[in-house]
């Protein structure tokens, strides 16, 4: 396995004053399934496209398996994109538009419909080389974009939001095979989405981007469980944010004065500085106890629930306190939205699920 | 309601009276045994139609109006093609001067800009012919190449191009490819306009043809001789009959498969 099998050094990408993708520099290795995530507007795509080279940066140089790509056309890169809107060649049936890419490999005719075979088994298409893009539903499309791509055994496939147009359902069926296929043929995979959940399902690791910034890069369990910002946490899953100050150090420890709740001895993984005035304490749902009776943990508050939804898997529950002046949102697979008749209830958190954060 | 729904159709007999019962009398004297245009009909012949088979000077003049029509069409498709793709493709700056530009013969009466090609020609010191006649022809076609091919590629999905780079072709493979035959029925109906345009044009040939008469200079010295009137409406009745049925295909190809959906249609030029 090459660690650095793909190399983005200092790369820039500016649309007149605009900077799409700001001084941008990591690895992706070799094999791996990796997720470029970010709201839109974030530059991930742009970088995907860096990639493939319908972009050309403004900065910087990419290197794909040690060679400089920097300044190569789309059609001399070893990559492959599967494109948002999957770009089905609509005046040519699926084994034309799956043969397209394998003119120019110098293949023999008997080689180009072993392949052509093969990959449509792949993507299970078989029995639809006939058919044209009008005459197929969304996952085929997706299934032909994918073959096409892949018949030319890329070095790395470019995925760009390829399930969004998907029904939900579909959706998911398609996260795991394209999970499946990726470590089935061990091609490195290189992801776009918006959509924190499908990242953190597939990936090996992850990039979540704002701004033209990767905010913060690795895997799906660190990326959830300890965010190197607010705006990873916030991106990441759903949470609750109370204001705080530091006080002094205590080893791996800080004491924590969070606003209205008190002082805490709290783990500070980000080895944020003593006297700071302006931190975050992030608290996530489904970490917090709710219950009718008063808990032995390390914080306990009494709440009143102002509003209920319910997701059947489990139940979110949005609670007032008199000691913090949001509402805390907190889940529970065990109550629902019909436990709590006269709506009191106590919410309860241990110190070991808070992350300290700074607020820039 | 009903009051009103009269008037409208009314209206419209009207106007298509207005437009088509003019055109009407050409064919039906052109069938008329007789030099005059005039009522009663007098019987019934193909004689006129007959003696154009007869007829050099049409035939050369046929030949030309073909030759200059097929030139014109081509050159002013292919400006046009690569102008709309320009436009519908990028965004960049002074788009709407140059387009504006191109659609710019469009609008100057045709006089002006045939007594300006010939002032320009002539001070060039070439000689009048049918390649001034082509070139005026050209300038003349362009903007209606252009209207019926941004038409065809506004809202084509660039991503297509994208892709046939992608999977290793190049900037010519892809034009070839993919745009080409996907642009097909727009291509083919702009040529068959502009040709259509430059057969039937008028001003700019009486101005720089010299002595190569095009099809509409020859009728117009037939119509000079009452004898000769009752063959150049045999010639007008076949040339409208021709014109009608190029423009209904040229309008049938370029509305091909924008119903639903752009993308889904495309000619298949490709094995």
């Amino acid at each position: 396995m090459n660690d650095s099998f793909i190399q983005i050094n200092e790369i820039s990408k500016h649309f007149g004053q605009v900077k799409a993708v700001d001084n941008v520099s990591f690895e992706i290795k070799e094999g791996e399934f990796f997720s470029l995530l970010g709201p839109s507007g974030c530059g991930k795509t742009t970088l995907l496209r860096l990639l493939a080279g319908f972009e050309y940066p403004t900065s910087g140089n990419l290197l794909l398996d040690g060679s400089d790509i920097t300044a190569l056309p789309p059609d001399k890169r070893p990559t492959n994109m599967v494109f948002q809107n999957y770009a089905i060649f609509p005046h040519i049936n699926v084994e034309k538009n799956v043969q397209f890419g394998l003119r120019k490999l110098g293949l023999t005719n008997d080689e180009i419909i072993k392949r052509v075979k093969d990959v449509l088994s792949l993507v299970k298409l078989e029995g639809y080389e006939e058919r044209y893009s009008s005459q197929l539903s969304g996952g085929q499309r997706q299934r032909v974009a994918l073959a096409r791509a892949l018949v030319r055994q890329p070095k790395v496939l470019l995925l760009d939001e390829p399930l969004g147009a998907l029904d939900k359902k579909l959706r998911d069926e398609m996260q795991l095979e394209l999970r499946t296929l990726q470590k089935e043929i061990g091609i490195t995979f290189v992801f776009v989405t918006h959509d924190q959940q499908e990242a953190i399902s597939m990936s090996d690791r992850v990039a979540v981007m704002s701004e033209g910034k990767i905010q913060q890069m690795s895997s799906p369990n660190e990326l959830y469980k300890n965010p190197q910002n607010i705006f990873v946490s916030d991106f990441i899953g759903e949470t609750n944010f109370l204001k705080a100050k530091t006080d002094s150090k205590d080893g791996e420890y800080i004491i924590v004065n969070i606003e209205d709740l008190g002082s805490f001895k709290i783990k500070n993984n980000l080895n944020i500085s003593e006297n700071a005035s302006d931190v975050i304490c992030s608290v996530r749902p489904e970490t917090m106890m709710i219950d009718k009776e008063k808990s032995d943990w390390d914080i306990c508050l009494e709440g009143k629930i102002k509003q209920t939804s319910y997701l059947g898997e489990m139940t979110k529950f949005y609670v007032e306190t008199k000691e913090i002046e949001k509402i805390i949102t907190v889940s529970s697979q065990y109550f629902d939205n019909q436990s709590f008749q006269d709506g009191k209830c106590f919410i309860s958190i241990n110190l070991n699920d808070i992350s300290l954060l700074n607020k820039k | 309601m009903e009051q009103k729904n009269n008037t409208l159709l009314i209206y419209t007999l009207l106007y298509f009276a207005f437009l088509y019962i003019p055109v009407l009398f050409l064919p039906i004297f052109s069938f008329n045994d007789a030099n005059y245009m005039s009522f009663p009909l007098s019987g019934f012949t193909t004689e006129h139609y007959e003696e154009m088979w007869e007829k050099t000077n049409l035939h050369k003049a046929l030949w030309a109006s073909i030759k200059v029509g097929i030139v014109a069409s081509v050159v002013s498709t292919t400006i046009a093609l690569f102008a709309a793709k320009a436009f519908a493709r990028y965004k960049f700056r002074g788009q709407n001067i140059s387009y504006g530009a191109i659609m710019i013969p469009f609008l100057i009466p045709e006089i002006i800009l045939a007594v300006a090609i010939l002032v320009i020609w002539l001070s060039l010191g070439f000689k009048l012919g049918l390649v001034p006649v082509t070139l005026g022809h050209i300038l003349f076609c362009t903007p209606f190449a252009m209207l019926i091919l941004i038409a065809r590629i506004e809202g084509f999905d660039f991503s297509l191009e994208e892709a046939s780079r992608d999977l290793g072709e190049n900037a010519w493979g892809t034009f070839y490819r993919v745009s080409l035959p996907l642009y097909l029925p727009g291509i083919i109906a702009s040529l068959l306009l502009s040709f259509i345009i430059s057969f039937d044009e008028f001003v700019l040939a009486f101005f720089l043809t010299g002595s190569d008469a095009t099809l509409p200079m020859y009728m117009w010295a037939q119509m000079r001789f009452i004898q000769k009137l009752p063959h150049v409406l045999a010639l007008g009745a076949v040339i409208i009959v021709f014109t009608t049925f190029i423009v209904l295909l040229a309008f049938w190809l370029r509305n091909l498969g924008q119903g639903k959906d752009k993308a889904e249609f495309g000619i298949k030029i490709h094995e």
